[in-house]
């Protein structure tokens, strides 16, 4: 029987040149007479390590990595096809500790399995949530999904359950699910990650979403930056198709429910949700003002369920395994696992899924391994560009929706993005501004100009031009900004400006000096 | 009508007939048609409206809105650099300066040649393999001034 050998197609792999690996390890192969058949699979986020190839032995997964190309010859010479002793080999897969110390629950196949082997999903209980919903009425699955305690991970934090119940009750002939995989915030991946490497799970939740709605057709709105994970969405959605879990008798049950993958085009305001349906209606991307809410009047006017993809990834699980066992995980308000995703300057950057509670610090220090640079860590932005900067003085702050809220932060899609000591948090707090203006959908006026307004003022600032005045004018249009603009793009602009003017204020000294000493 | 408008007309038409079934059709068929000349032609634009039932104005307004949707032809190589925050941690900001002076572009700009269009990408999601970019629509991480060079060297800048 030919040997396993797993090497990712995850996009994040494959920029570290997993698909020069995989042709490689074939050649090699080929030439030396060895039997071997290579599975792309998804990762498992553990990207300091990739491309990280596994060897399915008798003792199991053995990983080793970062391979590159020309560590193929000496791999072979060392036998790795038989898990061999080699400077890369890492022991068995799922011994590695960044991976051991998670509690994968939502990504608990991605990287085991192929992404378009519908068996090898069922094979790990993939489906059996599924199943599960099928025997149960609409307001039974809103209530498991209520009792878990779930609530919206792309940022808003709202109660997944409540928001299904609203669409349930609402009247209409056609109702939709629209999955928001607009993942937009710098430092979060986890969207991308599983729909490279586990897109049943979200056709999976998409439709347990259906069937507790009443909604029969769903759509995927992702974005044009992401072209794998549209091609392996749509192949997945192929797959699902005609092995009827899609289609108009979803697993032999006569119930309905169908989806389709939706391209943006390189709007990152479209991952609010009315800019979203707008765009997808063949709109500009502008923000609707609420109410009436998407879920009574969303797509084409419908009543409509909006979800990240990780809320709709989440529910398979709830329904497999019970409310209660995802809502033991967790703290306070806060419950289930969370994605969190590392990333910018750090040593270990990766995906790691755990219960709610974690510090910052916990996360950047031991999970995530301090800087890649080795320079001392000074900020962490938390949530995306809209996210706030946390100095170190606030590492203890446990990674939960209201702790975070109470030291004016939020967690947003889980992103963590590390800064060495390097940072100039002036020039942050100005790129948050200019990014704002970039992509402000132009609607409102606090956004549209606030933000053009405030990249001024950080320049004058920068000059020295009156400084205790442009401060003051800097927070006041802050908060002209957070409470005048119509959604969270001007709304939590603010956050990385003021909490970097707060938390660093020696940054915001004036460089006239400098410059005339140049 | 000269025979490239004509041509043209034609397969725009075919485009959007194909398309115009979809719930919320055009963005998919801005896509179609950008994939198919490699921008937005201008005359494309009436013949949107007309199949679509809308001004020109309004397609015009949607094509203009979202920042993939080209007016004119990139060069033959597009280099997407990110610039959004946890590449800037790595080095974005320095790495896009290096390619700008070699290239001698500023960003969202094409060489005087139309060999290379260099663009800002505000994240690729390998925020941990940063910085990242996009050569021809292949994805590249961790970055460096060296790798950089070569990628420039092997698009023949």
């Amino acid at each position: 029987m030919s040997i396993k050998v797993y090497v990712p197609l995850d996009s994040g792999a494959v920029a570290l040149g997993a698909n020069e690996v995989a042709a490689a390890i074939v050649q090699k192969a080929d030439k030396a007479g060895a039997d071997i058949q290579v599975v792309r699979n998804g990762s498992f986020g553990m990207y300091w390590l990739e491309p990280m190839v596994e060897v399915e032995t008798p003792r199991g997964r053995v990983a080793y990595g970062p391979v590159s190309t020309d560590d193929i010859d000496a791999l072979f010479e060392a036998d790795f096809l038989a898990g061999g002793a080699h400077k890369l080999f890492l022991g068995r897969t799922q011994d590695i500790p960044f991976l051991k110390s998670q509690s994968r629950l939502t990504f608990q196949r991605c990287g085991i399995i192929d992404p378009l082997s519908l068996d090898d999903y069922r094979a790990q209980d993939g489906l059996t949530g599924l199943e599960n919903a099928l025997k149960m009425s609409g307001a039974d699955i809103v209530k498991a999904v209520t009792d878990s305690g779930l609530r919206g991970r792309g940022g808003a934090g709202f109660p997944t359950g409540i928001k299904w119940n609203t669409v349930r009750e609402a009247d209409g002939d056609q109702k939709y699910i629209v999955c928001n995989a607009d993942e937009g915030d710098s430092g979060t991946f986890a969207d991308r990650m599983i729909m490279e490497g586990e897109p049943f799970v979200l056709i999976e939740g998409m439709i347990i979403a259906g069937l507790a709605t009443g909604a029969t057709k769903g759509y995927v709105y992702t974005r044009s930056e992401y072209p794998d994970a549209i091609r392996i969405m749509n192949e997945a959605i192929e797959v699902a198709r005609s092995a009827g879990v899609l289609g108009n008798n979803v697993l032999g049950s006569g119930k309905v429910f169908d989806m389709e993958v939706r391209m943006g085009a390189g709007a990152y305001v479209c991952g609010e949700e009315t800019s979203l349906l707008n765009s997808m209606e063949g709109k500009r991307g502008v923000v609707r003002a609420k109410p009436p809410l998407p879920a009574l009047q969303g797509f084409l006017g419908r009543p409509t369920v909006v979800n990240n993809v990780i809320s709709l990834c989440s529910v398979p699980v709830i329904l497999e395994k019970g409310p209660e066992y995802y809502r033991d995980f967790g703290m306070g308000r806060s419950r289930g696992t969370i994605p969190i995703q590392i990333a910018g300057n750090v040593k270990h950057g990766g995906l790691y899924e755990v219960g709610f509670g974690m510090t910052l610090g916990e996360i950047v220090e031991q999970i995530g391994g301090g800087t890649a640079s080795g320079r001392p860590v000074k900020a962490v932005q938390v949530g995306g560009p809209l996210g706030a900067y946390f100095p170190r003085e606030l590492f203890d702050t446990p990674f939960d929706y209201e702790e975070f809220a109470k030291r004016d932060g939020l967690i947003g899609h889980a992103g963590v993005v590390v800064f060495d000591d390097t940072v100039d948090m002036m020039k942050q707090a100005r790129f948050a501004m200019e990014f704002c203006a970039i992509e402000s959908c132009g609607k409102c006026t606090p956004c549209r100009i606030g933000s053009i307004r405030g990249t001024e003022v950080v320049d004058k600032l920068e000059r020295g031009e009156d400084p205790e005045l442009q401060v003051d004018l800097l927070r006041d249009l802050c908060e002209t900004m957070k409470f005048g603009s119509l959604c969270a793009l001007g709304g939590f602009t603010p956050y990385p400006v003021l909490s970097a003017l707060n938390h660093f204020p020696d940054d915001f000294k004036p460089r006239a000096l400098d410059i005339a000493a140049e | 009508m000269s025979e490239t408008t004509k041509d043209q007309n034609v397969r725009v038409e075919a485009i959007c007939d194909q398309l115009i079934t979809m719930e919320g059709p055009l963005l998919p068929i801005l896509h179609e048609v950008q994939e198919e000349f490699g921008h937005i032609p201008e005359g494309a634009l009436q013949t949107i409206a007309k199949k679509l039932n809308l001004s020109r104005a309004e397609v015009h307004g949607v094509a203009s809105f979202y920042h993939d949707f080209r007016e004119e032809k990139a060069g033959k190589h597009v280099i997407k650099i990110c610039r959004a925050e946890a590449c800037q941690a790595m080095g974005a900001d320095a790495l896009g300066d290096q390619v700008r002076r070699h290239l001698r572009v500023d960003w969202s700009q094409t060489t005087a040649d139309r060999k290379i269009t260099l663009e800002p990408v505000f994240c690729l999601g390998l925020c941990a393999c940063a910085p990242a970019a996009m050569v021809d629509g292949k994805v590249v991480g961790r970055v460096t001034s060296d790798r950089m060079n070569r990628i420039l060297n092997e698009v023949g800048a």
